[in-house]
């Protein structure tokens, strides 16, 4: 089975997604529910032997599948995975996992659909992550797309049709750059898709950086990076809990895995001449988003704006070229999908109990939610930094790679320590302390089994990173020291 | 042993966890015996550590490793020396006080086993912070108490002052941790280890690094120092990063004896003397301590004066002696720091659980001036709170004395730039010192009972899991100086877990002058303070409170209408929380509003997103207007091209 493991992880949950469509039929939700959260948790378990029969002492792809596909263009179904990819791939099905979970009780208009949607953008995910030819990535990172576009425009909020098509059109305006940039590759390669040959392509820099900026707008966006971020809170305040899990701990983070994958490796020498600029925008996002996030009225801005933030720190730890600093943006890609995943849902507890997300509505929920105020503060400590979660883990190596490449840089990344605490802790107390002053507040009910199971999840995976981060480290060290090394060679 | 280093803090973790999460099943009682045992083993374990140091077995080793990255293994391990023993001692005395304490003091409150909870996760993360041997244990635990501490300044929580103290506290602790990381950061770049061991070995080799600053080329080893130092500040509560442990003051009052008093604002110090093989080797950042800390130390305790709420005042005594321990950490007297740091656990937590044992029977009134005449009905409270202000004011032959004493006679041999400052700050410190503490003994227990009806009803002496505590900590603040004093001055008491160089051992000057005649070094001592200031400015400070609260009342107000600007300041605690809040919190929100509304929502996504899809749109619908739908425009359009095509051809 492991032959195909990887395709059965994508078609699996594409194909058993059209499955549950089946289900569609007004008393057949709990059928599709149920379905659902078999099959994610299917899916977790076999993504748990990529973890398992990974070989963490190679940086060579792992677990490949290679067949023909269209034989005129030379464009191969190829997939693998290594250090980089494989944790993101075990974090996508975990997700998943929670994000059905999240929607058990609370989706009840089109059940069997929204969970389709959201097993089927599980496999496209997979691929994104798992494809080794640049037609086959490009076509998933697309398609990808399409399940978000409906997810938000179906079950969102009311301002849904701008925040979705701002979404695409941002998005599908940097990933045309990037179509660009594959096919000129193509053409200069003698006709190859194969990612893996495009990193052994020697470019000058003029072309380098040309092809640079090409991937660059496609992966900026999708982290977003300012100034290319302001469809990002949009999209998370109109799209539902499930949505907004998926998008702030998944999506993002393809941005930065084609940074990774693409950027770096393809075009080292722009990178390097490039990276002060980068390194620019990672601390503008780390610090001026820190403040408008202070700002912010609405809870899920507010945490759209904190995940841009903390998504700088990705940035910053790539582009500063050192083993900590990268491994330290890696560690932070993981943990950000658990606690803003987490970060989110705690905002969905609470709108599915009053339809608000203003912080202005609460106040003093701690009162009357004592085991929901335990994971609110937990995760919002998490948020912070706090030593002992997995949102230290990254910060903390990022700050200590970026010290050696300037202490300057450092400095100012360190600023997310007061900042970051500054919004998430001013957020908790206006929520979660102080008298009660709405009456609806009053009424408010503590966690359902549900709601304390997925949260329970993730706050075990926050704290076993915090505590033992080691492992994960492991897994990711060959593949990122083969990568650093291959960028300090020059390819001019 | 090993066993026995790991046992201490997870039986803390262990009791924190039953409390916490099984709070409702084991009960009220169940939560607080099974955390008090815990703790009372940790205590036990803590001694048998302690005694085993004192054989001379040191302990240095790893448990796991955290994490390796960048060829660096990021260990979570031991240090298990004369330093640490003695801190596992302290904190762990303190905190079975404070946990027998409890039981009376929050007995009422509904949230009981989570209160309990608190403190032993609290003594769990205190421990591992000083029990580390590397600087990434350290800043867990740094943090950690960190994050206890504002659950429990916040845990009445629909308190908004309480909800308001805790956030404050948290952020501006962050501030001093923004210094502490980059520190952390600094010593890896330096020493490419964050082992305390490997880095100390090397630190003399680093002495030649410089790096490049605003202010011209600086040893490296200075800019880590005082970046190390930023982190203390925040922890301790020196100035400026003070203003948040008189706000702390809102949680219950165990907690500030525990950790507002006692054992994590102390975390600073023990830090820097953990640090002092690097702190040695920059007589720049000595100096800057000892001018934080004195400047701390004086302002303060001045600040003091004019506290009405029996809490504050002790806050504001607890950051005057920070203020010492940091200015005897600054005169290399790392040893003498600690020493205060162990004697002021005692009799503070002493203050604090004396002053909450008042507050319990006055129906939580804090404010001095309804209090009065207590002396007949609390004499328990009173006596142990009159032991503790006599070692606080530093009367011979109670703790405070010693310790404190040398630290002023320490301050008096450096001779580092600043130590002159310094040694007048902490002997003016030491009438006002004096004046305070007896201040608030007069106007809580002298005098006419000033409460209403209300209060009067079922005023009473405190219980015994209250009194019992008391008279517990009464005792070391008694013996505890001279039981100590002897080894840690003649400087083998700390063995090789401090390290001074010969040119900055203001302490072994001290010695050497005390050494002299027959009466022993600690007669010699208490011979030497009658010849010195601190011992009479101590009097004449009790006495001047003698004056001004039990013969003559209507002296302080006089004073206070005579100095009246000095008075407004002192209570307006010189306008820096005013103007910290106006720049740091309002500046921000300001800040984060204009980059909000005009940056982000204006320019970037009005500007430049929906700007660009007004230009499209406008655009195509001008386009627009040229798809008319009448055939005849179509054909003249067709017309007009045809023509320009013609004419082109012919024309090139």
């Amino acid at each position: 089975m492991s032959a195909y493991l990887l395709s059965i992880l994508i078609w699996l949950p594409i194909i058993g997604g059209a499955g549950i469509l089946l289900f569609s039929k007004q008393g057949q939700e709990g059928a599709a529910r149920t379905a659902s959260l078999m099959l994610s948790l299917v899916m977790f378990v076999l993504s748990l032997r990529l973890w398992t029969g990974f070989d963490k002492q190679t940086a060579a792809m792992q677990f490949e599948e290679k067949a023909q596909w269209i034989k005129a263009f030379n464009i191969n179904y190829h997939l693998g995975v290594d250090g980089i990819s494989m944790p993101l791939i075990v974090l996508t099905t975990l997700l998943t996992v929670i994000v059905v979970i999240a929607g058990w009780e609370v989706i009840k208009t089109r059940v069997a659909q929204y969970f389709a949607a959201f097993l089927m953008m599980e496999g496209v995910m997979i691929g994104v992550f798992a494809a080794q030819d640049a037609m086959l990535f490009y076509l998933f990172w697309e398609v990808m797309l399409i399940p978000m576009f409906l997810i938000i425009g179906i079950w969102g909020g009311p301002n849904r049709i701008y925040a979705t098509i701002k979404f695409f059109l941002y998005t599908l305006l940097g990933s045309l750059l990037m179509l660009v940039a594959l096919l000129y590759l193509y053409n200069k390669s003698g006709g190859s898709f194969a990612i893996s040959d495009y990193h052994a392509l020697a470019m000058p820099m003029g072309v380098q950086k040309w092809i640079f900026l090409a991937f660059f707008m496609a992966f900026a966006v999708k982290v977003p990076m300012v100034p290319v971020h302001t469809w990002l809170p949009d999209a998370h305040v109109e799209a539902p809990t499930g949505g907004s899990v998926i998008l702030a701990a998944i999506m993002l983070k393809m941005g930065g895995y084609g940074f990774l994958r693409f950027n770096l490796p393809i075009t080292p020498d722009a990178s390097h001449a490039l990276a002060g600029y980068v390194i620019a925008l990672s601390l503008i996002a780390v610090i001026y988003i820190a403040y408008v996030a202070l700002v912010q009225g609405d809870m899920k801005k507010l945490i759209a704006y904190s995940s841009i933030s903390h998504m700088g720190f990705v940035t910053l730890g790539f582009f500063v070229f050192n083993q900590t600093a990268l491994e330290g943006a890696m560690v932070q890609m993981i943990s950000h999908g658990f606690i803003s995943g987490a970060m989110f849902l705690v905002v969905g507890v609470l709108y599915d109990r009053l339809h608000s997300r203003d912080i202005a509505t609460y106040g003093g929920v701690a009162t009357v939610m004592p085991k929901f105020a335990f994971f609110a503060v937990l995760f919002a400590m998490a948020n912070a930094g706090l030593p002992g979660t997995s949102g230290f883990v990254g910060e903390f190596l990022v700050i200590l790679g970026a010290f050696q490449f300037n202490a300057w840089v450092a400095t100012l990344a360190a600023l997310t320590l007061v900042l970051g605490a500054a919004y998430t802790l001013w957020m908790v107390k206006r929520v979660m302390f102080g008298p009660i002053k709405n009456e609806d507040v009053k009424t408010l009910v503590d966690l359902s089994s549900h709601e304390m199971l997925f949260m329970s999840i993730l706050a075990v995976f926050t704290i076993a990173v915090g505590v033992w981060p080691n492992p994960l480290l492991d897994v990711m060290r060959t593949t990122l020291e083969n990568l650093l090394s291959h960028v300090a060679v020059s390819k001019l | 042993m090993t066993t026995i280093y790991l046992l201490t803090p997870l039986l803390c973790l262990f009791g924190a966890i039953v409390a916490g999460f099984l709070g409702h099943i084991v009960g009220r009682k169940g939560a607080h015996w099974m955390t008090i045992l815990m703790v009372l083993g940790a205590f036990i374990l803590s001694v048998l550590v302690y005694k085993d140091v004192q054989a001379g077995n040191i302990y240095n080793g790893a448990l796991y490793t955290w994490g390796l990255s960048g060829g660096v293994s990021f260990d979570v391990g031991f240090l298990i020396d004369e330093l640490s023993a003695t801190m596992m001692v302290v904190v762990t005395f303190v905190s079975l006080m404070v946990h027998i304490y409890t039981i009376g003091y929050m007995h009422e409150d509904p949230a009981y086993q989570r209160f309990f909870a608190f403190i032993s996760l609290f003594t769990f993360a205190m421990l591992m912070l000083v029990m580390s041997n590397n600087f990434l244990q350290l800043f867990f635990g740094w943090e950690a108490v960190g994050l206890v501490s504002y659950l429990l300044i916040g845990f009445w929580h629909t308190k908004e002052t309480a909800v308001f103290a805790n956030m404050k506290a948290f952020l501006v602790n962050r501030v001093g941790d923004f210094g502490f990381l980059l520190g952390i950061a600094g010593v890896l770049y330096l020493f490419g280890s964050l082992d305390y061991a490997t880095v100390f070995a090397q630190a003399p080799n680093a002495q030649g690094a410089l790096a490049q600053t605003p202010f011209g080329e600086v040893k490296w080893l200075t800019v880590i120092c005082l970046l190390l130092f930023v982190g203390a500040m925040g922890k301790s509560a020196q100035v400026p990063l003070h203003v948040w442990l008189p706000d702390s003051m809102e949680g219950p009052t165990p907690i500030s004896a525990l950790i507002h008093a006692a054992t994590m604002v102390t975390a600073g110090i023990f830090m820097v003397a953990r640090m002092s093989p690097l702190y040695e080797l920059s007589e720049v950042a000595l100096s800057a301590i000892l001018i934080i800390g004195a400047t701390t130390a004086i302002f303060m305790a001045l600040i003091g004066l004019v506290q009405n709420d029996i809490k504050r005042v002790v806050a504001y005594s607890t950051l005057s002696q920070l203020g010492y321990m940091t200015v005897a950490l600054g005169a290399s007297a790392y040893e003498i720091a600690i020493f205060h740091l162990g004697t002021h656990a005692f009799f503070k937590a002493l203050l604090f659980l004396g002053a909450g044992s008042v507050i319990i029977a006055m129906h939580h009134e804090q404010d001095m001036r309804k209090m009065g005449g207590l002396k007949a009905i609390m004499p328990i409270t009173y006596i142990t709170m009159f032991i503790g202000s006599l070692a606080l004011a530093g009367i011979p032959p109670f703790a405070g004395f010693f310790s404190k004493d040398m630290i002023i006679e320490s301050v008096h041999a450096s001779d580092l730039f600043g130590a002159t400052y310094a040694y007048y700050a902490v002997l003016l410190g030491v009438f006002v010192t004096a004046f305070y503490s007896f201040r608030l003994m007069f106007m809580t227990f002298h005098g006419k009972n000033r409460a209403d009806e209300h209060m009067q009803h079922g005023l009473k002496e405190s219980p015994g899991v209250v009194t019992w505590p008391l008279i517990l900590l009464a005792i070391p603040s008694v013996i505890a100086g001279w039981l100590f004093f002897e080894p840690v001055l003649k400087g083998n008491y700390f063995g090789s877990s401090i390290t001074v160089l010969a040119q900055h051992d203001t302490v072994a000057q001290v010695a050497e002058v005390l050494h002299g005649s027959g009466m022993g070094l600690i007669g010699n001592t208490v011979l030497h303070a009658f010849v010195t200031p601190p011992f009479w400015l101590a009097l004449a400070g009790i006495g001047f409170a003698v004056y001004c609260y039990l013969i003559n009342p209507s002296v302080p107000a006089k004073i206070a209408q005579r100095f009246a600007p000095i008075t407004r300041m002192l209570e307006n605690k010189y306008w820096v929380d005013n103007v910290f809040q106006k720049i740091f919190a309002d500046g921000s929100v300001s800040l984060g509003k204009g980059l909000s509304r005009y940056i982000d929502s204006g320019l970037i996504d009005g500007g430049i997103v929906n700007g660009s899809a007004r230009v499209i749109g406008g655009l195509s619908t001008w386009l627009r207007q040229w798809q008319s739908g009448f055939v005849y425009h179509y054909a003249f359009a067709m017309i007009i091209g045809l023509v320009a095509l013609i004419g082109w051809a012919i024309w090139a």
